[in-house]
């Protein structure tokens, strides 16, 4: 089984802090880090690889320094990896991200499964999952949580939804996006570090995969953001005292008093 | 400080602290109180390739030495000191195979040890024979192609949950300390028993049993070395494994240092963090100055053992492994008795990290020999230095 | 022409305000000692990595005062000739789930109400399922002026193929100008297949929507890095503009059963339509008796709990206020509470209109989840941290102590 993995190296929001004054974040010295729903994608390829044989490919596109989330997905258990990287590739949206990687994946040559996360954390779209599906024109399934089976070539796997899930069939080749649930990610090994370490990984820009310079990067983004701003911070709140039984009764009656109740 | 750590090593360290902080901190509460063996987390060694990190590549393991060793109980250590242990002892319990099996028994274990399939154990205290170790009434009676031990062990780390334990016993009773014989005995093997599991202070994660040998019958190819190499097999492997355990009060003491650093900056008592008071200060100072110290000595030591292995020779470092040990262990007890303080009631109670820290520290300075035990071996070494060089 | 910023030397006054703002870390600041204009000396120098640059812009703006960097965007090239006056209207994608309508779609007919008399265009509403055709009129007193209606059983249950095919081949058959969908695990899936096969521009889980009525450009704000940034974003030179909106944002509907409206019903042609997925079954969670997404009210316990058990408690809270229970990450990583539950970054994305978080210290990945609800109640013992600070109201002190008392006032008012 030919199993590709998307994976984007995000900003560690894990500690970032809030400026008490200022109510933004404080971004100095913030690392880069593999997105945690991409760890989860990592996994169930690896797991998928070692129940049905094959390998995992692992494939980011971004700055030359996102090098590091594709070894980190070999030291986990990936097999090789691609680095899809080009100066016009920057500014990219999610249309523009999955035009290139839909390139990028089918140059990589044949595959069965392609299982992204369910988002990045820096952007939270959700949306070059399904877009990339669509560029390949290959049928998907977000949200999955659990892979039930992969039998002839048919996988059954079940979709989170608000009020349950769905069970849904779908033949190969088909991307599906994952959630937290699906698995737990392991830590890598010593001797997974030590091959990330040596391995080579070949860097792909827009000339390798005969991309159409129209569609990618700025230029090939139809959103472009005009501006960027700090939330105003919300207003302070109240601290209730007393003893347990006033602070209960005068908590009840504020929102009673917001019509909240 | 820096110490120039390899790329592997800082490859090994970045791992176990991945592990220590994302599987053992959430945990380690759990098998405190519920004295527990940790085999969740043993699995998690197991598959990041930790256990085999000191044991050659032709067996398995990574080939790295005491310092990889070092590097990684300590990093396990400043999160939990007990859960730690389980690799620290299997490892306690491999040395004298490292050290001094032939090829076949090498083969034949280290693989499963280094793979973390199974853990070690070492079997050499008894009721009797604590600090005076060659006191062991336990006895190895050859009989044909077998050896059949007798007796009781005490106080084994490890003692239950590993596979593979390295016991000593007199095949020579009339020779002393000359007739100590070394063994590899499996768990299972018949007439091979355990007793009761110890109530501990500290290190509760940790199992401590009793081994009971009713005429266990062990085969003579599980002899370690020749008969009688029995105490020469226990100090070598003592020399290499108490910059393990060094490591293991090193990483408390960091452990503890840093949770006493994060509390004095967040407490507010007279209006202000406790880390504004010079009362604080001066404690944390000594602290920090004390376990940069045990650290600095250990690393020294540890990379001179795996300089003079890498050159083929075999000296003894009796007395810097001693001194690695002695130092770092009183420095883990001084150390968390002073997080304690600094955490004030708040170090008292379960609630709070350094509470555990404190009893876990303690067991430093009495295993695989006492601080006192260890000053006579340091003691023992200049003596003899000086005396050489005359 | 490609995109272009660069730092002007002799105005770069090395005051780091510009690195501070960049969110992407493509700012790093160099020892250069340099002279500016004015010929006063200064020793540090930005400089940026145009490898992790987006030239979103943000720098820009924190350097106003200086001047210091200059950005020159590239034009779009694609759809240039598109003439984007081709395209009216506004439209909704008129969310069914199980038959019923899902409540987003009339937060949704509110908003885009609003934009359609702003643009002066017919708002429209598109329906896809099996037997839904009665509802169409319901949407119509909720505020659109048009409905079509897809109604077929090969549609009864969603499905990414059929419903983008359908709804993408509408669109450009009808070209409307706008098309909202609700930020809903459907909406957010099949949303994006419709942009990629149109190829036009979407933007994910807008919390605020306006229109310029001179370029006709929907402005979609939205949350980014976790809410603790907001984006506004435009699609300048393509039609139609798609955004997906997140649920309880904007205000229900009112109803109004005096509107009238055209109810257009289209046929859904079998033999063009594609679908290479195939729904077995839906499995309800039984688990919740309030589901998280539709809540007014949410009742989420966190760390702070200690044990499993204190979810009872979190229960009999949002029992006796008819909510939904949520938790933090870290009560779902310890086992105490499914997954489902979640609030949070790696969970889902509330905004009720009470959010209790009791035992929760308000780890940003948990405020990502929630920092949009209108009233939030905090029970911590930590005085200090950071979910206490945010908190409309706080209270300090034991929760298993403060929630029975007011479970007690609650059952009392």
């Amino acid at each position: 089984m030919n199993i590709i993995v998307c994976i984007k190296q995000v900003p560690n929001t894990t500690n970032v802090q809030i400026d008490e004054k200022t109510g933004t974040l404080k971004r100095e010295g913030v690392e880069s880090i593999v997105n945690p729903f991409d760890e989860y994608a990592i996994e169930e390829g690896v797991r998928l690889k070692e129940r049905f044989g094959g390998k995992v490919t692992v494939i980011t596109m971004g700055p030359p320094q996102a090098d590091s989330a594709l070894r980190s997905a070999i030291s986990r258990g990936a097999d090789n990896a691609i680095l899809v990287s080009d100066r016009s590739f920057a500014g990219a949206d999610t249309l523009a991200t999955s035009y290139t990687l839909a390139k990028a994946i089918h140059a990589a040559g044949k595959y069965d499964i392609i299982i992204c996360g369910k988002q990045a954390t820096d952007g939270d779209t959700a949306q070059v999952g399904p877009g990339v599906a669509e560029k390949l024109d290959i049928p998907h399934i977000a949200y999955v949580k659990k892979i039930e089976s992969i039998e002839n070539n048919l996988m059954v796997a079940e979709r989170m939804m608000e009020d349950g899930y769905d069970v849904i069939e779908v033949p190969l080749p088909a991307l599906i996006t994952v959630v937290k649930e699906i698995n737990t990610p392991r830590l890598p090994s010593l001797k997974g570090m030590l091959s990330s370490k040596k391995a080579q990984i070949p860097q792909w820009g827009a000339k390798e995969l005969g991309a159409d310079k129209n569609k990618i990067g700025l230029t090939g983004s139809p959103t472009q953001v005009m501006k960027i701003f700090s939330p105003p911070p919300r207003p302070g709140g109240e601290k209730l005292t007393g003893h347990v039984s006033e602070m209960s009764k005068t908590l009840v009656s504020k929102l009673k008093d917001l019509k909240v109740i | 400080m820096e110490y120039f750590l390899t790329e592997e090593q800082q490859m090994m360290v970045e791992l176990a602290r991945k592990i220590a902080n994302e599987k053992i901190k959430p945990v380690r509460e759990h098998y405190d109180e519920n004295e527990e063996f940790p085999w969740p987390i043993v699995e998690e060694f197991a598959k990041s390739d930790l256990c085999g990190a000191y044991i050659p590549q032709e067996y398995g393991g990574l080939g790295g030495g005491v310092m990889d060793l070092v590097l990684i109980v300590e990093e396990l250590s400043k999160v939990d000191g007990a859960i730690s242990l389980a690799l620290a002892a299997s490892a306690l319990g491999t040395f004298p195979i490292l050290l001094y099996g032939n090829e076949e028994q090498k083969r034949k274990y280290l693989p499963d040890i280094a793979s973390g399939r199974k853990l070690a154990a070492f079997g050499l205290t008894e009721p009797g024979a604590g600090s005076d170790a060659t006191a062991l009434k336990t006895t190895a009676k050859k009989d044909g192609n077998h050896y059949i031990l007798n007796g009781t062990k005490c106080f084994i780390t490890n003692g239950g949950d590993a596979e593979i334990y390295t016991i000593f016993a007199s095949t020579n009773p009339a020779k002393g300390a000359r007739g100590i014989s070394c063994f590899i005995v499996e768990k299972g093997t018949a007439g091979f028993e355990f007793g009761k599991k110890e109530k501990k202070l500290g290190i509760r994660a940790s199992s401590t049993r009793e081994l009971i040998f009713n005429n266990c019958k062990v085969s003579a190819e599980n002899l370690l070395a020749k008969e009688g190499y029995g105490l020469m097999i226990a100090q070598a492997t003592f020399d290499s494994s108490r910059p393990g355990v060094a490591a293991q009060a090193l990483g408390i003491a960091a452990g503890a240092l840093e949770e006493s650093i994060n509390y004095a900056r967040t407490r507010v008592q007279f209006g202000q963090p406790i880390a504004s008071f010079q009362a604080i200060q001066h404690i944390l100072a000594d602290m920090a100055t004390e376990v940069e110290a045990a650290r600095a000595l250990l690393y020294a030591t540890s990379k001179m053992m795996d300089a003079q292995h890498a050159a083929g020779k075999k000296e003894r470092i009796t007395k810097e492994s001693a001194m690695s040990k002695y130092y770092a262990s009183e420095v883990a007890m001084r150390v968390t008795t002073n997080a304690v303080q600094v955490f004030g009631g708040y170090g008292y109670i379960r609630e709070y990290p350094v509470e555990k820290m404190m009893r876990d520290a303690k067991i430093t300075q009495i295993y695989e020999g006492t601080s006192q035990i260890q000053k006579n071996e340091i003691a023992l070494a200049l003596i003899k230095e000086a005396a050489g060089k005359k | 022409m490609s995109n272009e910023i660069k730092i002007i030397t002799e105005k770069c006054t090395g005051c780091t305000l510009c690195f501070k703002e960049c969110i992407f870390g493509a700012i790093a600041m160099l020892d250069s000692e340099h002279l500016l204009s004015d010929g006063k000396k200064v020793k540090k120098l930005a400089q940026i990595d145009l490898q992790k640059c987006t030239f979103c812009g943000a720098c820009v703006q924190a350097c106003k005062k200086f001047g210091a960097i200059e950005l020159k965007r590239e034009e779009s090239a694609v759809h240039l000739d598109m003439d984007t006056t081709h395209y009216k209207g506004v439209w909704i994608y008129a969310e069914q789930r199980h038959g019923e309508i899902s409540p987003v779609v009339y937060e949704l007919l509110n908003e885009s109400r609003r934009l359609a008399e702003k643009l002066k265009v017919k708002l429209s509403a598109v329906l896809l399922g099996d037997k839904i055709s009665n509802k169409a009129e319901d949407l119509i007193h909720h505020g659109a002026d048009r409905v079509y209606v897809f109604d077929d059983p090969i549609l009864c249950e969603f499905e990414d193929d059929s419903y983008s095919e359908l709804l993408a081949k509408l669109i450009a058959a009808e070209k409307p100008e706008i098309v909202l969908m609700g930020a809903t695990n459907i909406g957010r899936s099949f949303a994006s297949r419709v942009a990629a096969k149109i190829e036009t521009g979407l933007t994910a889980d807008c919390t605020s929507l306006d229109v310029d009525i001179n370029t006709r450009n929907l402005l979609q704000t939205r949350p980014a890095f976790g809410g603790n940034i907001m984006a506004t974003i435009l699609t300048p030179k393509h039609r139609p503009q798609m955004a997906t909106v997140r649920h309880k944002v904007f205000k229900h509907a009112k109803k109004d059963d005096a509107r009238k409206g055209e109810v257009i019903k289209k046929n859904v042609e079998h033999s063009s339509l594609v679908i290479r997925t195939k729904f077995l079954k839906f499995i309800k969670d039984i688990s919740a008796k309030v589901n998280l997404a539709d809540a007014d009210i949410i009742c989420s316990g966190g760390r702070g709990l200690g044990k499993p058990e204190g979810f009872k408690l979190i229960e009999e809270l949002a029992e006796a206020l008819g909510g939904a229970v949520g938790a933090s990450r870290a009560a779902v990583d310890a086992g105490w509470i499914p997954y489902s539950h979640q609030v949070g970054q790696t969970g889902r994305t509330v905004s009720p209109k009470l959010y209790f978080a009791c035992g929760i210290s308000g780890q940003i990945q948990h405020l990502v989840g929630m920092g949009s609800s209108d009233i939030i109640v905090a029970i911590n013992k930590d005085a200090a941290c950071p979910m206490m600070k945010l908190a409309t109201f706080a209270i300090e002190g034991d929760l298993y102590e403060i929630i029975p008392h007011i479970v007690k006032s609650l059952k009392e008012r």
